[in-house]
């Protein structure tokens, strides 16, 4: 609600934009971006690095459009709309770029647990596998050597395959499912937990979310919030509750219940989104748009639950 | 500009903590008072590291400082205060000379500190246990809202003064009226025409007596008069000062029912122990929050067994003394309590769900909010400026418990970001970042011990003794100990603790503990390892390269 | 900042280097020795934090002392700069230059690169993998991107890291020069060819840029004085700011790093901007394949970037400009930081310049191999202590560039115009050249020419002038293509000769002039091996940051290599030739910044001009 309060921020009515998208004209308040203008013209744009949290990055470039007077498309998750501007979300040239990154991510990435990528490989015709075999698992992609690789002779597709890291009780990191879309670490650095555990290592194709030297995370500056768990896109990381029971074959999101609760444990009242399957708590989440903590917890909101399971039928513990 | 004082908001409350590091990013300067370098400290331009327990008499260096600067607000004096000659009064003597000497921090910073936090647009101070865990604790707060009332620093957007709420629902106890002389909505119990409110609605006589705090209760313990005893969610053999001494009292009781969602150390002296659900997952409510935000907590789990929601169990208790409540949902209960606190009236449940909460007072549903509290002192007419802030002129008063030539050094305690409390919901996840029970000692003085990081110390108060490993933190200088009060059970920091309670407050002082310490060849039965994760099971861990 | 570092302690050699930039530590908080007012104090906030910009520095000085940066030496750099060890990490390793694995302290870069492949690098790799193994950290040597030193190519660079460390370019390269180097140490080698070497046009008449390169000592303010030197200075003195961009309006200066940008209209912009301070940054980021022109005005004339760029400073109202070089310039670095000395010295840098009242400072701040770093955004985030990763436009950098203000990035030779504006005016100026493309110009011409070197000509020669005062190619040999521009650039047939190199005539034939690369390629020349190095390229240089890039410069040359690999099944040819097309459109509709864009373009020309690769029919 925009309420003046005094010696508070001047609140200023919102100038309204217009610009057409697909041939009709869409407004939207000032600062918007163009997708924010595309989904309330009802337009489905795929995104992967785009988070409602975070400052947008436009390192996935699913969500490109093509903008009348721009040379290249344009990321419509970050670009600002403008008065007048001609916009086209699904000519051939934004087809044939969609369907190029999804291709490249497919054939590069493991993207089983990202969310509607199936839909999105029939929509854009992806064909990732005529890039070739996709390259098995290698255990090198900790080394940093920029400026150099090994390349030989095209046989196999380079991807991110390499071994899961589990090095604690609360979460998982599965890089061969990463994008690379810098959200853990923006979460993780001066957006949100400025802890600074993580970042990318390495160059180009060979770069990689790590923490200094490869540190496992207990020995990094790694709180264990989880708002980098909470921002994944595609399953790279998850908690670890979730990682065992898709491991056991017992994850089943269709008998899991979400309930939005408060934390117990400090006077700020974070809200925790409860998944319970079979009465048994699976993952905590927060609500992304809630003011108190926009998405993030610390790691007894995020993994604090436990105690409440310990208890034996008597209540006792 | 944030002043943090007495506050670890980093650790202990992490997510206030993201709201001030987006504000620190915009360019906000920081200082953190504290005697040691926290880690909310690491953030701060500067960290005045004063002695313990020595926060009036800053107070008062810092106030003089900015009256001889001549940086008050006159106008906001002149215009919503009282007793701000006094105050000048009492502030003289504290020189920055004076001051310095008496806090140790050196004079060049408490200059700053006055010289920033006078000229700052707006400027807010934090606090936490360090300011009211104390035996003066009262005092202290009132020290700093001194400040606020000389500076204006009070009552606008963006400046006031902030309690950071060590318990989810703390704010809300107080709200609902679990304080001894309120009833819910803040309303006194001696005020006949609030009384009168409640029985109208109950349909019963209320006595106009005040009940008692909690160390008026402990007193009561040992004088005999309080001789039954209903603990609901406390755990006070294990989180009260000087525990041997809570333990021997609740021993002496002839009946002790204790409701909890485990068997605490506390249910073990109860002759009944009701199961309660666990109220933030297991059972729907309020909570409020320390920006006076009331939001809905909502069951998401069945309680296990035959714990029961704490409605219930009241009701159930009402109906074997005799009493036909009838069985209400947690919305009743708090319509119930909207019909007779004005300040919550504007909250229904359907309000609270769609605006993710709301900061009361909010007396109308059409709102609006209330961000902050007091801006009535701003206001240009006297009539609707109401009461005047008064300013407060305490006494600095070192902690009880003095440091002598026996116990030369002065331990203080408090909590770490993984762990919570007591330890029995946060002891429920195996954090990898958990260092265990511990004492933290600074380099100087495990140098001076010639003991080297997990060997193992046994360290003595008046009251007591314990063992614990040692942990090496620079924040902290020669002289100044820290323990975290998290681990009961292993390292029982409370035997320790000096039962020196702020007369108004009823807090403890576990701040301030005098102490010595010796170097031992003892090992406790617990044996555990110093640091979590060097213990950690790794063997069913794949390497991470 | 609550930062947690792990135990790692520098060894002595690292904190020394590392204190030698940042003086030593203040007080136990940052690194240094902890005393009593530790207990009672400490600064961490702002100021502490500010820093972070010399981070790459910091990290040279251990990369140079020690040949590698060990986990004790990140957490020290942590500490001094309250800069988190995994960002510092980060940034570590996204530099060639730098290792984060331990590694000899003399390592010899090889060059591998397009001119260098022309002129046979293979051979040299060849011998060197017979007499030290395989190419590696470990072993010694590495292959190298190119160095800039095109015109002696093969090219390599030894470097000895030490207090001081030694490097030193190496040019035309043999095998035993390199083992030498490797066993007894650069300053074993012979000296290195003087600057002049690369100006073939040396001492001629008539010269603008290059006038001075061989014909004064460039260590010399003196010499410089005497050969007219500050005389720009002087003349954009006599006017108001506004006055010196309009001249530069009217010069129409075009950006010559690439992008071909007016220069005027980009002062006037930033100029206009009221955010406060503005910045001025020198793209002395040389890197892109086949060019070194820049470093032959560094290495024979740094007085002529540091007068320029005060003059561009005094027109945009900028009083700090940063010099970003890129790290394999070890004999540039060492000459501007003289003649940067040198200026201060004579009051032609600092405060109050020649008594007008007015300041300006300059500071360098070295590359460590990236390309990537060249981009215009880039080079800011390197300048700041981050990773090279060109940031998203709008905003551009005239609103928000260096630390976020408003800042002028311009190429060195497109600065170096700015005195003769000065002192011609920009109207007499702007009748050098064509219309459309005003003043000289500089080419790097390399490849299977007889006199390969940088050549000045007004704008409006054809390429066929440009090869021949190059002298053409060797006797014998016939030219196969010519590269412009770069490996972002574009080949052009042998018969296409007279395409006028000028702006408008590049574009007018769907070419670049590029960076002013001009790559011979005689009838020896294995022109799909140069694609596939091209491909490599910008696999190895793509700094990863967008999906298009990262992984389509991958999928390129993964495709390249199938198709040498099966140069006779004309099915799997086209299919692979079908990837490179769909690849290369979406790098260049949807990738980030100019490299991913153009990482397509050499590929693409090779196949539809050349008919290099042709898709079976």
């Amino acid at each position: 609600m925009n309420i003046h309060y005094p010696g508070g921020p001047a609140v200023t009515p919102v100038k309204q934009i217009t610009i057409v998208i697909d041939g009709e004209e869409v407004s939207v308040p000032e600062g918007s971006t163009i997708l924010t203008a595309c989904n309330a013209a009802g337009k489905d744009i795929p995104t992967l690095c785009y988070g409602d949290t975070l400052t947008p990055k436009n390192a996935c470039r699913v969500c490109m459009v093509e903008l009348k007077g721009s040379r290249v498309l344009v990321p419509s998750c970050s670009r600002k709309v403008q008065p007048d501007m001609v916009v086209m979300t699904d000519t051939d040239r934004v087809r044939h770029s969609r369907r190029l990154v999804l291709e490249l991510l497919d054939s590069s990435v493991d993207l089983s647990t990202t969310p509607r990528i199936p839909e999105w490989k029939e929509r854009y015709n992806v064909d990732s596998d005529r890039y070739g075999k996709r390259a098995s698992e290698s255990l090198t992609r900790d080394v940093h050597d920029p400026g150099e690789h090994h390349a030989g002779n095209g046989d196999v597709a380079a991807t991110m395959c390499q071994p899961i890291k589990i090095d604690n009780d609360l979460y998982v990191r599965d890089y061969s499912k990463c994008i690379l879309c810098y959200k853990c670490v923006d979460a993780c650095g001066t957006q949100w937990q400025n802890s600074f555990a993580i970042q990318i290592a390495g160059r180009g194709f060979d770069s990689q979310i790590s923490t200094e030297f490869a540190a496992e995370l207990p020995e990094s500056a790694c709180v264990f919030c989880g708002n980098c768990v909470e921002v994944c896109p595609t399953g790279a990381l998850s908690f670890k509750s979730e990682h065992d029971m898709r491991v056991a074959g017992t994850w089943d999101e269709s008998q899991q219940t979400e309930t939005t609760t408060v934390c117990t444990y400090c006077g700020v009242g974070c809200n925790l989104n409860l998944h319970v399957q079979d009465n048994q708590i699976v993952k905590v989440t927060s609500p992304h748009d809630h003011s108190v903590g926009h998405g993030n917890l610390c790691i007894k909101g995020r993994f604090g639950f436990q105690h409440v399971q310990n208890r034996k039928e008597d209540g006792g513990s | 500009m944030l002043v943090f004082w007495g506050s670890n908001a980093r650790e202990a409350h992490p997510i206030f903590f993201h709201h001030a590091l987006k504000a620190i990013h915009k360019g906000a300067k920081v200082y953190a008072v504290d005697p040691r370098r926290s880690k909310t400290a690491e953030w701060a331009d500067s960290w005045l590291g004063l002695d313990v327990g020595t926060d009036v008499a800053l107070a008062y260096g810092i106030g003089r400082e900015i009256i001889h600067a001549g940086l008050t607000n006159k106008e906001f004096i002149a215009n919503a205060t009282s007793g701000f000659d006094d105050y000048i009064k009492k502030c003289e003597p504290w020189t920055l000379e004076v001051t310095s000497r008496e806090t140790g921090v050196p004079a060049e910073l408490i200059r700053q500190l006055a010289h920033d936090y006078a000229k700052a647009e707006r400027a807010q101070i934090c606090w936490t246990l360090g300011i009211t865990e104390h035996h003066n604790g009262t005092d202290n707060v009132r020290s700093l809202c001194n400040l606020a009332l000389l500076t204006g620093h009070v009552g606008r957007w963006g400046s006031g003064l902030v309690p950071l709420r060590g318990q989810n629902n703390v704010q809300g106890g107080g709200d609902m009226g679990a304080i001894p002389k309120n009833l819910p909505g803040f309303q006194d119990v001696g005020n006949a025409e609030h009384r009168a409110k409640f029985e109208r609605l109950w349909n019963v006589t209320m006595p106009p007596k005040y009940g008692m705090t909690l160390s008026e209760m402990m007193h009561a313990m040992d004088e005999g008069h309080l001789t039954n005893l209903y603990i609901i969610g406390e755990n006070p053999v294990q989180s009260d000062a000087d525990s041997a001494a809570v333990g021997k009292r609740l021993e002496n009781l002839d009946h002790i029912v204790v409701q909890d969602i485990f068997l605490t150390k506390t249910a073990t002296y109860a002759d009944v122990v009701l199961p309660s659900a666990a109220a933030w997952c297991e059972s729907d409510g309020t909570f409020t929050n320390s920006e006076r935000r009331i939001q809905l907590v909502r069951k998401a789990l069945e309680p296990p067994g035959s714990a029961k929601d704490d409605i219930e169990i009241m009701r159930l208790i009402a109906e074997r003394l005799g009493r036909g409540w009838p069985k209400q949902t947690a919305e009743q209960v708090w319509d119930e309590l909207r019909a007779v606190s004005p300040k919550h009236y504007g909250m229904t449940y359907q309000l609270l769900k769609e605006r993710g909460g709301l900061q009361w007072p909010f007396p109308d549903e059409n709102g609006p909010e209330s961000p902050f509290l007091h801006g009535r002192l701003w206001e240009k007419d006297p009539a609707k400026r109401g009461q005047l802030a008064p300013f407060g002129t305490p006494e600095h008063s070192l902690p009880v418990d003095k440091l002598d030539d026996e116990f030369p050094l002065r331990l203080t305690t408090g909590r770490r970001l993984t762990d919570y409390n007591t330890g029995v919901q946060s002891g429920g996840f195996n954090s990898p970042i958990r260092f265990g029970a511990c004492v933290d000692l600074s380099p100087e003085d495990m140098a001076q011990l010639d003991v080297n990081e997990g060997e193992w110390v046994r360290i003595s108060s008046r009251r007591g003794s314990v063992l614990a490993p040692v942990r090496k933190e620079p924040g902290l200088r020669p002289g100044l100990l820290f323990m975290a009060c998290n681990f009961p059970d292993e390292v029982d920091v409370n035997a320790l603790t000096i039962e020196a309670n702020d007369p108004i407050s009823g807090t403890a002082e576990f701040k301030a503990t005098a102490v010595k310490i010796e170097k031992t060849n003892e090992v406790p039965t617990w044996e555990r390892n110093l640091f979590a994760k060097l213990d950690r099971e790794k063997q069913d861990l794949v390497p991470a390269k | 900042m609550d930062l947690k570092f792990s135990n790692a302690e520098p060894f002595a050699d690292e904190r020394d280097a590392v204190d030698r930039l940042l003086g030593a530590g203040d007080g136990g908080w940052h690194g240094g020795q902890r005393d009593e007012e530790d207990h009672r104090r400490a600064h961490s906030g702002h100021a502490a934090r500010s820093q972070r910009h010399l981070v790459m520095e910091a990290l040279h000085a251990v990369n140079d002392r020690v040949g590698w940066i060990s986990p004790g030496a990140l957490n020290y750099i942590g500490r001094r700069l309250s800069v988190a060890p995994a960002d510092v990490y980060s940034v570590a390793t996204f530099y060639a230059l730098f290792s984060t694995n331990v590694r000899p302290k003399r390592i010899v870069h090889v060059c591998t690169d397009i001119a260098c492949m022309a002129r046979g690098s293979k051979e040299i790799c060849a011998g060197l993998e017979k007499q030290l193994g395989p190419a590696s950290a470990t072993n010694g040597w590495k292959h190298s991107p190119c160095l800039g030193v095109c015109e002696r190519a093969p090219a390599a660079m030894a470097v000895e890291a030490g207090d001081p460390p030694h490097e030193h370019l190496i040019g035309p390269a043999t095998v035993d020069e390199i083992v030498l180097a490797l066993n007894e140490g650069p300053a074993a080698l012979a000296a290195e060819a003087p600057p002049v070497m690369a100006v073939p046009q040396a001492g001629q008449e008539g010269l603008m840029l290059l006038k001075r390169v061989g014909q004064v000592d460039p260590e010399s303010i003196d010499d410089y004085l005497t050969t007219n030197g500050y005389a720009g200075l002087r003349r954009a003195f006599d006017m108001s700011p506004g006055e010196v961009i309009s001249e530069v309006k009217e010069s129409r200066l075009m950006g010559r790093g690439g992008a071909a940008f007016p220069a005027g209209v980009k002062w006037e912009s930033t100029a206009k901007q009221p955010a406060t301070p503005r910045y001025l940054v020198c793209n002395a980021d040389e890197s892109e394949p086949g060019t070194f022109k820049d470093r032959a005005i560094l290495e024979g004339d740094p007085f002529a970037l540091i007068e320029s760029m005060t003059i561009a400073g005094y027109g945009i109202g900028a009083e700090r400009g940063y010099i970003y070089l890129r790290g394999e310039y070890p004999r540039a670095y060492r000459m501007l930081r003289n003649a940067i000395e040198k200026a201060r010295e004579r009051g032609f840098l600092g405060a109050d310049i020649l008594g007008k009242g007015w300041s300006f400072e300059l500071e360098i701040r070295r590359g460590a191999g990236a390309y990537i770093c060249g981009e215009e955004t880039a080079i800011f985030n390197s300048i700041e202590g981050y990773r090279g990763e060109p940031r998203s436009k709008p905003p551009f950098p005239f609103e928000a560039g260096l630390f976020g203000k408003p800042t002028v990035v311009n190429n060195v030779e497109t600065l170096c115009n700015v005195p003769l504006i000065m002192q011609m005016g920009g109207a007499e100026y702007a009748r050098i050249g064509t219309e459309g493309s005003t003043g000289p110009k500089l080419f790097c011409v390399s490849g299977n020419l007889v006199l390969p070197g940088v050549y000045e000509v007004p704008f409006g020669a054809t390429l066929g002038d440009i090869l021949k005062l190059a002298g053409g190619v060797p006797e014998g040999r016939k030219l196969q293509a010519v590269l412009l521009g770069g490996a972002a650039g574009g080949f052009v047939r042998a018969d296409e000769l007279d395409i006028p190199l000028t702006f408008e005539g590049a574009r007018a034939n769907n070419t670049t002039l590029g960076s002013g690369v001009v790559l011979a390629f005689d009838d020896t020349v294995d022109l799909p091996g140069i694609l596939l190095r091209i491909a490599r390229f910008f696999r190895d240089e793509s700094c990863g940051q967008c999906v298009p890039c990262r992984v389509g410069t991958v999928r390129q040359e993964e495709a390249l290599l199938r198709i040498a690999h099966n140069r006779h099944d004309a099915a799997s040819k086209g299919r692979d030739v079908g990837i490179l097309r769909d690849v290369g459109l979406a790098m260049k509709d949807s990738s980030i910044c100019g490299l991913g864009q153009a990482a397509w373009n050499a590929v693409e020309s090779a196949i539809d001009r050349l008919g290099v690769l042709r898709e079976s029919r």
